[in-house]
């Protein structure tokens, strides 16, 4: 048997007017598991899409060499058939089935009686669980799984089918850290037991933590494999292969000058939608101006919901607490209320709450500030244009022209239209929810370098992380949020991630 | 502009018409056509339909006579549609126009021909009942968060009821005569003409030159802000074919019997409504709202109040519809408007709506709806019976939306 499980050979890919893949190969040893490195837009996806027949043979130029074999895959079917299974970003389970029924979905195991025996079903079903270490009962709705335990689903899924190349995209973007290590864990035990993995990430400290080797594309092309064995995985390393460059420092320099208190918020406690529980229980922040204000806390800490919260009341129930805005307190009842007074809020889901994926960058720019386009209810759109075309210079968005439609931006360039809705409000504070999730790390500098632009010019900014690093390397003062309660404030001199994951992690007492 | 465009940023296709038109400023008519297929396919299609039909009846559905005629009988389902495509770019539905049609039309039965009550009295009456059953629908699916759906298939059994309720399950005619002008009614001879009326060339020499006007505006606005505009002679040659169109239909009008009155009243509609959902905050507020609910209410946008005026302005184009049924069909029926609410939505979605919200025109669901009456009209005029009749519509609307599937996954595979 040969040695690589799977060769990718010049691979070409165009669709109209772009080349997509320009040559790439690819080759994956039997039993390693293999790292796709790329920004976004790289040509990754795309290239996973080749191997799983999402796009047929005859779609694309070069050869695909599978256990030694030519092959042609016509659709995800074929790939399937000779164990390559690919897990999306975006997880394909049906929420209201159970588990037993989403890992036999379309290969549904039937008795003699041509039904399906569902007594075999979950007792296959607990089986594959076990060997992914979820101990659920496969009768569970999905739906009812956090995101982590449901990408272990997923993974027992692909088992079912006998799965010997296994790919995943972005598996542990969703994820906390406490998932993504046991499913970084899975994905070693699965290496024992002979299974291939190809893993999409932009997480460098996993890649470098599980890889045996890491192939860095850019641009279409393919830069270099990395292998393990030769030392070559590292952070640094894989970045100047991403970037082209050596990124002198993953944070841009800047010298805080911080003026007046802009916002403070006091005993700020806010009731779950549904539930009898506080999700914030007795908040208390102030931001200044010209100052980067972090808020780290664990997910489910309250973080989300204390910003929206703030942000016109857009979450939770029985909201109490005071808002002070350059020390007079306001009233933000609404949304519309809240951007007056001059806050901003964006989001950390860009797509689901940030913006109009079928409109052009020209309408979500304008979105939040409409009536600064019009007289009288009625939009100049030539001024709406020429905003939008301002911020796409200004913000550095790739695109064509403000004509194109956002859902077929990168992720990065999604963010910077975010920002430059909520820039052209002219807000004083702007809270950041996980203002760089889910982009590669060209762009999160460029966000990072928004961010001190902003905050030189005299705002305050509130950002909102679950990466420590991130927060350690651009504010200038980190609050902690444990359980919906503050558990402490450091200036970032004093803060490191140990200190900050122990006040995070820190039960009932208050710090003030 | 040397502005390009890094491919690993974004393997989307470049829409290099796009790219090409910012750079020279100009784009000619197979950029401009390839651009918007979307857009532009339901008006090819319109225009074959046309064509076919005036082939297959020999020019009769072309003569003077008929073009009144399809305008008299279409213009309820137009005015329908143009509410309804509001509601359907927001992400709803309504189900219940036929019904409000007919009980805004029996409400002014009862006043006009039951109580002797002046012609403009039922009108505006209809037209308040139109508002208040709007008030309701809009109450319901905006404040109590009720899908529309839901409330609209009540509302068309309830006002269904209630028609039946105040009519007493009979019919009243006739109308007064001021009454039934406001849907038969012509304006002829205001300025005499000898058999070809000059009022009515008048205003369609009016209408081309505010076309013309208001167009040349845009491309002077659009230059003065950079732009990308039609090379000169492309416009030219847009304003002239249109003002022909027009100028055409007017000459048929005019040696017809007139300017039909429900034609004004549709035009200032179509005017309006084109204007408020493309160049006002409200407007534009819906499309963001269907768009993306939950990033529209996260912008400020009062989903609410938004929702709320939606329906109540779907009730006052159903009340107005409702009075241009009943005096066309000089009487209130129990059984008006049955189906209207078919014939909008289809209307509306054979004009390029997206089922999904957030997209589609007034003026796609104008030419929508007469597409529907133009080949109604042309199959009636060549005997088809019925049953086809209906049987091709349900076609045409399959096919359309089809088309605009089929165009939208194309745009997606490419991705």
């Amino acid at each position: 048997m040969a040695e690589n499980i799977l060769e990718m050979r010049s691979i070409t890919k165009t669709f109209p007017g772009v080349k997509a893949l320009e040559n790439v190969n690819l080759d994956v040893r039997r039993g390693e598991i293999h790292a796709i490195c790329g920004e976004n837009g790289a040509g990754k996806s795309t290239l996973m899409k080749v191997l799983s027949g999402v796009y047929p043979t005859g779609s694309y130029d070069g050869e695909i060499v599978y256990d030694g074999e030519t092959v042609h895959f016509g659709g995800i079917r074929d790939s399937e058939h000779v164990g390559i299974v690919i897990i999306h970003q975006e997880l394909a389970l049906v929420p209201y089935l159970s588990i037993a029924e989403n890992i036999f979905l379309g290969n549904e195991r039937r008795g003699r009686s041509r039904l399906i025996d569902w007594n075999k079903a979950n007792a296959d079903a607990a089986a594959l669980l076990k060997s992914v270490g979820l101990n659920e009962n496969p009768v569970t709705p999905v739906g009812q799984l956090g995101v982590g335990k449901q990408q272990l689903v997923e993974i027992a899924k692909a088992l079912s089918k006998d799965v010997r190349l296994l790919i995943l995209d972005e598996p542990t973007a969703a994820l906390n850290d406490s998932d993504s290590e046991h499913l970084l864990g899975l994905l070693r035990r699965l290496k024992e037991r002979g299974i291939t993995s190809i893993m999409i990430s932009h997480k460098l400290n996993e890649i470098t933590a599980i890889s045996d080797r890491v192939t860095v594309i850019r641009d279409g092309k393919t830069v270099e494999t990395l292998s393990l064995d030769a030392g070559e995985v590292t952070q640094e390393r894989i970045i100047r292969g991403m970037v082209g460059r050596d990124l002198e420092s993953f944070y841009p320099d800047r010298v805080a000058s911080i003026g007046e208190e802009v916002m403070r918020v006091e005993d700020w406690t806010v009731w779950h939608p549904t539930q009898d529980r506080k999700v914030v229980d007795n908040a208390s922040f102030t931001v200044r101006a010209g100052e980067v204000v972090g808020i780290a806390g664990l997910m489910g800490a309250g973080r989300t919901e204390l910003a929206m919260s703030i942000f016109g009341r857009s979450y939770g129930r029985d909201i109490s607490g005071r808002v002070f805005i350059r020390g007079k307190q306001i009233q933000a009842r609404t949304v519309s209320d809240a951007i007056a007074h001059g806050i901003a809020y964006a989001t950390e889901d860009r797509k689901r709450y940030g913006l109009n994926l079928i409109e052009d960058i020209r309408r979500n720019v304008s979105a939040a500030a409409l009536g600064k386009l019009s007289t009288r209810g009625w939009v100049n759109g030539n001024e709406e244009i020429k905003v939008a075309e301002d911020s796409r210079r200004s913000m550095n968005i790739k695109a064509p022209s403000v004509m194109s439609v956002t859902g077929k931006l990168s992720g990065g360039n999604q963010q910077k239209v975010v920002l430059s809705k909520w820039l052209f409000t002219d807000p004083d504070v702007l809270i950041l929810d996980e203002p760089t999730r889910g982009i590669d790390v060209g762009a999160k500098y460029e966000i990072y370098t928004i961010i001190n632009r902003l905050v030189d010019a005299g705002k305050a900014v509130v950002v909102i992380s679950s990466e420590l690093p991130e927060l350690l390397g651009i504010c200038d003062r980190i609050y902690t949020l444990s359980a919906g309660r503050m558990t402490g404030q450091l200036p970032v001199r004093e803060a490191t991630q140990e200190r900050l994951m122990e006040l995070m992690t820190k039960e009932r007492e208050s710090v003030a | 502009m040397t502005r390009t465009v890094t491919p690993q940023a974004d393997p989307t296709p470049k829409e290099p018409e796009a790219t090409a038109a910012l750079h020279t400023g100009t784009s000619d008519l197979r950029q401009l056509l390839t651009r918007n297929l979307r857009t532009s396919g339901i008006y090819i299609a319109f225009v074959v339909i046309v064509a076919l039909f005036a082939i297959l009846t020999d020019g009769v559905s072309l003569s003077p006579g008929n073009i009144t005629n399809i305008i008299l009988q279409y213009s309820y389902i137009l005015v329908l549609a143009i509410g309804m495509v509001l509601v359907i770019i927001a992400g709803h539905i309504d189900l219940s126009v036929g019904s409000v049609v007919a009980l805004t039309g029996a409400v002014s039965a009862i006043l006009v021909i039951q109580n002797g009550l002046p012609w403009w009295v039922g009108i505006l009456a209809a037209l308040a009942v139109g508002l208040a059953v709007g008030a309701w629908q809009g109450f319901w699916v905006a404040y109590v968060g009720i899908p529309a759906f839901i409330v609209t298939l009540a509302g068309m059994l309830l006002f269904r009821g209630l028609t039946l309720q105040v009519l007493d399950n009979i019919s009243l005619s006739p109308f007064t005569p001021e009454y039934s002008k406001v849907a038969s009614g012509f304006l002829n001879g205001l300025l005499g003409g000898n058999g070809y009326d000059a009022f009515t060339l008048l205003i369609g020499v009016v209408a081309v030159a505010g076309y013309a006007f208001t167009q040349f505006r845009t491309r002077l606005a659009r230059i003065k802000y950079q732009q990308p505009v039609e090379s000169f002679p492309l416009f030219v040659a847009r304003i002239v074919a249109v003002g022909a169109v027009v100028m055409y239909l007017a000459w048929q009008l005019a040696h017809a019997r007139g300017l039909p009155i429900v034609l004004i009243i549709l035009a200032v509609l179509i005017i309006t409504y084109g204007v408020v959902s493309k160049r006002t905050v409200f407007g534009r507020q819906i499309y963001a709202i269907g768009g993306n609910l939950a990033a529209a209410q996260l912008s400020g946008v009062k989903v609410k109040v938004v929702n709320f005026w939606i329906f109540v302005n779907m009730g006052f184009l159903s009340g107005v519809a409702g009075v241009i049924y009943s005096s066309r069909s000089n009487g209130a029926q129990p059984a008006a408007g049955n189906m209207f609410e078919l014939d909008a939505i289809a209307a509306c979605f054979i004009g390029g709506a997206a089922v999904t919200g957030g997209v589609g025109t007034v003026v796609g669901a104008m030419v929508g709806g007469l597409l529907v009456g133009v080949m109604s009209n042309g199959m009636q005029l060549m005997g088809v019976n019925q049953s086809i009749q209906s049987v091709v519509k349900g076609l045409v609307l399959l096919l359309a939306v089809a088309f605009d599937v089929y165009n939208k996954r194309r745009a997606g595979a490419s991705r």
